[in-house]
């Protein structure tokens, strides 16, 4: 050992910083860590099937229970977008479709893709599979309010469900549900539609907080040995920012959906001003609209980046991973993560810019909302220095990634167009709109999902799945994403309406019925190509090739796990003590090209490890 | 927190100790049970549940065309024929902020493994709960019969009635819930089961006196969310 050290000074006298152990000596407290000071977790382990596989209280199954929950809420949202697609391209070719049907299918598609699917994906499904393996932990903390979380989850799924099938069919009142016009006779689904729309959001917020909750300590609180903040993968701080995120954003949600309840139910006028219809005054007065609107973006912006930070934070580390090189400026995208989940709840009236508020109201808060930019664009930098001169893998994992730093900037700028007041207001309520948020949290973090599926299915299921199927998935997709929304952009600056079943004789009607055909045939081609992943899905469970331990080579605590897939309690006898950060990728001087986050200093220690 | 002892590592006071023990690795709140941790974290959230009803009270009393009513009438108790205003919530608020008292207590008793003394001062915050809630359910019959309902009354703004039912409902609930869960925990202190390391109905969990302070936690919340809703509704 002794020339090694020789070796170290020399170096060392380059950077003092990049030396793992404090004087670049091996000294023989280098791997010291310390003890635990948390008992081991007192597990309840299940024996009856139902207990293994429906009520479980493993944080795994429960992933990959609101993982298909959500998977078949997205398909619910998939096919209602066909549909308006239809309507829209191919009028003549709907003609079983009303008005009503397509205000339905709007509202219904937004809900879902926006709550049901996207939130439950991200923090259900990743956030339960991956937050106790990537910390280090044997389970959740509370597994029992895990299991909870995800029953309650069903339940409001299929609440939401039941809607389509009661008299007057499922809410039209578009996502944002804005009153009067939500409870008010007239609006499709103004019965029982919209009641079971707010129960069902009522429930799904109980549901989400048990799940939160769970998060959020075990992160804080159940870390292994040596696993200090500062050394979690990425992942797992844009889970916990975006679950702190939505323990903020989700009351608001509940309180406005409890007062609608109540205006709709008990006749009571939180939300409903004074009315006429027909020339008759109702019984609703002195309530104020605009309060529902406050209270819902309060919740809704913040909605936004509680989807956008998990797949921020998935994204950096397939990037890493799969470009073979630490992340570029870690902790600045640890703060960026932070500072973009606090200034969301600054913003919200930036959807509001035409509800008639004060305008001075609209100065603020486009300019919180264009300081949001700031941190975010550090962050596609630092993806894109990570990919700089980095061994890049173009496997299906990374096209995805490129996939989404190309959506996502795209669906930013336009972003940048929208904060603006001036801009905004003649943009409101067009096309433009639909492109804007459907790129940058429709697809981007589609994006990544899509990603995190191919890169964690070996771990989740101990087959690898098929990379040239996953291949055509992602060039149809991401080709056919363009082929959709960048026309719509286009629309929206010649003025067409967002939200209108039919055209009639606009005057924009010329130019617009093709753009509109093609991009329904785009919809219908992206939307078909998603059945590859199923299908890729089930061929490989069935037939496809073994993944051996670790297939991508990465270093973070969820590839260590005693068996693949991990068994309950994940780690076997002894929890794994960590010893770096989870990016010690190409290190010079080691041995492989990544350098696991269990490794001892002592056992790397001639390399150039960063300090963490 | 202070006394405490974390192996293999330092606890500094102040600014500092926060900023080492969010440097540290496994936890961020040294020696801070899970369910306690949890506790405040559901707490802060619920903080917002209650202030999205407040705020939207203050906008909804603010922006009505409607005069609101005189609460120091509608409000006030008629004892022997003169109207004494605040008498029933003075009442009320004395209540619970003794069983806020009587809680603490529990927590105390509890962390010294006075297991009868704990049992029967969680009894009496129960006792003082169930009283509570009994009172509210007078106050609402009361303005019920005088005609207050959810969608108007006949002393002013409609809205008056709304919040007033949907508020302190939501508050009497969460009393509801803490006086369930004091009797559950009445009965578990009580039956030892603590001492006995019994495992939970459902959650197959072991038991700790910390549970009480937790309940504790989530009761001295539900008091002091009372005393917001106190100066919001009878004081302004």
């Amino acid at each position: 050992m002794s020339d090694e050290y020789d070796n170290n000074k020399s170096y060392q006298a380059q950077s003092s910083e990049v030396l793992d152990g404090s004087a670049g000596s091996i000294n023989p407290d280098m791997d010291y860590v310390r003890p635990a000071e948390i008992p081991e977790q007192d597990l309840y382990h299940a024996h009856s099937f139902i207990q293994k596989w429906i009520f479980c209280q493993d944080a795994k199954v429960i992933g990959v229970q609101y993982f298909l929950t959500a998977v078949f809420t997205g398909i619910v949202g998939l096919i209602l977008s066909w549909l308006m697609r239809l309507q829209l391209g191919f009028p003549e070719l709907a003609g079983f479709m009303t008005a009503e049907h397509y205000y339905q299918f709007v509202t219904m598609h937004g809900m879902i893709m926006v709550v049901y699917f996207l939130t439950a994906l991200f923090l259900g499904g990743f956030g339960n599979y991956l937050i106790p393996l990537m910390v280090g932990a044997r389970d959740m903390v509370f597994p029992y309010v895990n299991m909870l979380s995800f029953w309650m989850f069903f339940v409001a799924v299929a609440v939401l469900m039941a809607s389509f099938f009661v008299p007057g069919g499922p809410t039209g009142a578009g996502w944002t549900l804005y009153p009067p016009q939500t409870i008010l006779e007239g609006t499709p689904g103004s019965g029982m539609g919209i009641l079971l729309m707010l129960i069902s959001l009522s429930l799904f917020v109980i549901g989400f907080t048990m799940g939160g909750l769970n998060y959020m300590i075990t992160i804080l609180q159940a870390r292994t040995r040596g696993m200090t903040l500062m050394r979690m993968p990425l992942t797992v701080w844009g889970i916990f920012t975006a679950t702190v995120l939505a323990m903020l954003a989700f009351p608001a949600l509940l309180v406005s959906a409890i007062m609608m309840t109540l205006d709709k139910v008990l006749q009571t006028s939180f939300f409903m001003p004074t009315i006429l219809k027909a020339g008759e005054v109702l019984e609703y007065g002195g309530g104020s609209p605009i309060l529902f609107q406050h209270l819902f973006w309060f919740f809704g912006h913040p909605e936004v980046y509680i989807v956008a930070l998990p797949a921020f934070g998935i994204v950096s580390d397939l990037i890493s991973v799969h470009a073979r090189k630490n992340i570029f400026g870690y902790r600045m995208m640890v703060w960026a993560i932070v500072g973009i989940g606090g200034l969301s709840f600054f913003v919200w009236a930036h959807h509001m810019y035409v509800s008639g508020m004060n305008p001075w109201f609209g100065f603020f808060f486009a300019t919180t909302t264009l300081i949001i930019a700031v941190p975010t664009a550090m962050k596609v930098y630092n993806w894109i220095l990570t990919l700089w001169r980095g061994n890049i893998r173009i496997n299906t994992v990374m096209l995805w990634c490129l996939g989404f730093i190309v959506t996502f900037v795209n669906g930013g700028i336009t972003g940048i167009f929208l904060g603006n007041v001036s801009v905004d207001v003649p943009l409101s309520d067009t096309y433009f709109v639909i492109a804007h948020f459907h790129m940058v949290m429709g697809i981007a973090p589609l994006m990544v999902i899509m990603g995190a599926v191919y890169h964690w299915f070996p771990l989740v299921a101990g087959k690898m799945l098929h990379e040239g199927l996953g291949k055509w998935h992602f060039w149809i997709t991401f080709l056919g994403a363009y082929s959709i929304y960048f026309p719509m952009h286009y629309l929206g600056f010649i003025g067409v309406p967002r939200r209108y079943f039919e055209m009639y004789d606009s005057p924009y009607m010329t130019s617009a019925v093709g753009m509109n055909e093609f991009i329904s045939i785009a919809a219908f081609i992206v939307g078909a190509a998603q059945f590859i992943l199923v299908f890729n899905i089930i061929k490989t469970l069935k037939t496809g090739k073994k993944a051996e331990q670790n297939p991508w080579k990465a270093n973070s605590l969820e590839w260590y796990t005693s068996t693949v897939p991990p068994e309950h309690g994940n780690f076997g006898e002894r929890l794994p003590v960590v010893h770096r950060w989870p990016y010690d990728f190409s290190v010079p001087g080691a041995k492989d090209d990544f350098i696991p986050q269990t490794t001892a200093p002592s056992e790397v220690a001639n390399t150039e490890v960063e300090k963490t | 927190m202070s006394e405490q002892k974390i192996d293999g590592f330092e606890l500094k006071p102040g600014f500092k100790g926060m900023a080492s023990d969010t440097g540290s690795d496994q936890t961020m709140f040294k020696g801070v049970h899970w369910g306690k941790a949890m506790m405040w974290i559901f707490l802060l959230s619920d903080t917002f549940v209650f202030s999205c009803f407040l705020i939207s009270y203050m906008k909804g009393r603010g922006s009505t065309i409607v005069d609101w009513p005189n609460t120091s009438e509608v409000f006030s108790l008629h004892v022997g024929g003169v109207p004494v205003p605040l008498l029933l919530i003075a009442i009320m608020t004395f209540v619970l902020i003794t069983s806020s008292g009587t809680m603490a207590l529990a927590v105390k008793y509890g962390y010294e493994k006075n297991r009868k003394m704990c049992g029967w001062l969680i009894l009496a915050t129960a006792v003082g709960g169930l009283t509570f809630v009994g009172m509210q359910v007078f106050e609402w019959s009361k303005l019920i019969h005088e005609g207050v309902r959810p969608w108007g009354n006949p002393f002013g703004a409609s809205q008056f009635g709304s919040f007033f039912f949907m508020i302190t409902g939501f508050h009497g609930f969460h009393v509801s819930i803490g006086v369930i869960f004091l009797f559950i925990y009445t009965y578990k202190v009580f039956a030892g089961h603590y001492e006995s390391k019994k495992r939970g109905w459902f959650t197959k969990m072991k038991g700790d006196y910390v549970e009480i302070e937790i309940l504790g936690l989530y009761w001295h919340f539900v008091d002091l969310v009372w005393v917001f809703i106190f100066a919001f509704f009878y004081l302004w």
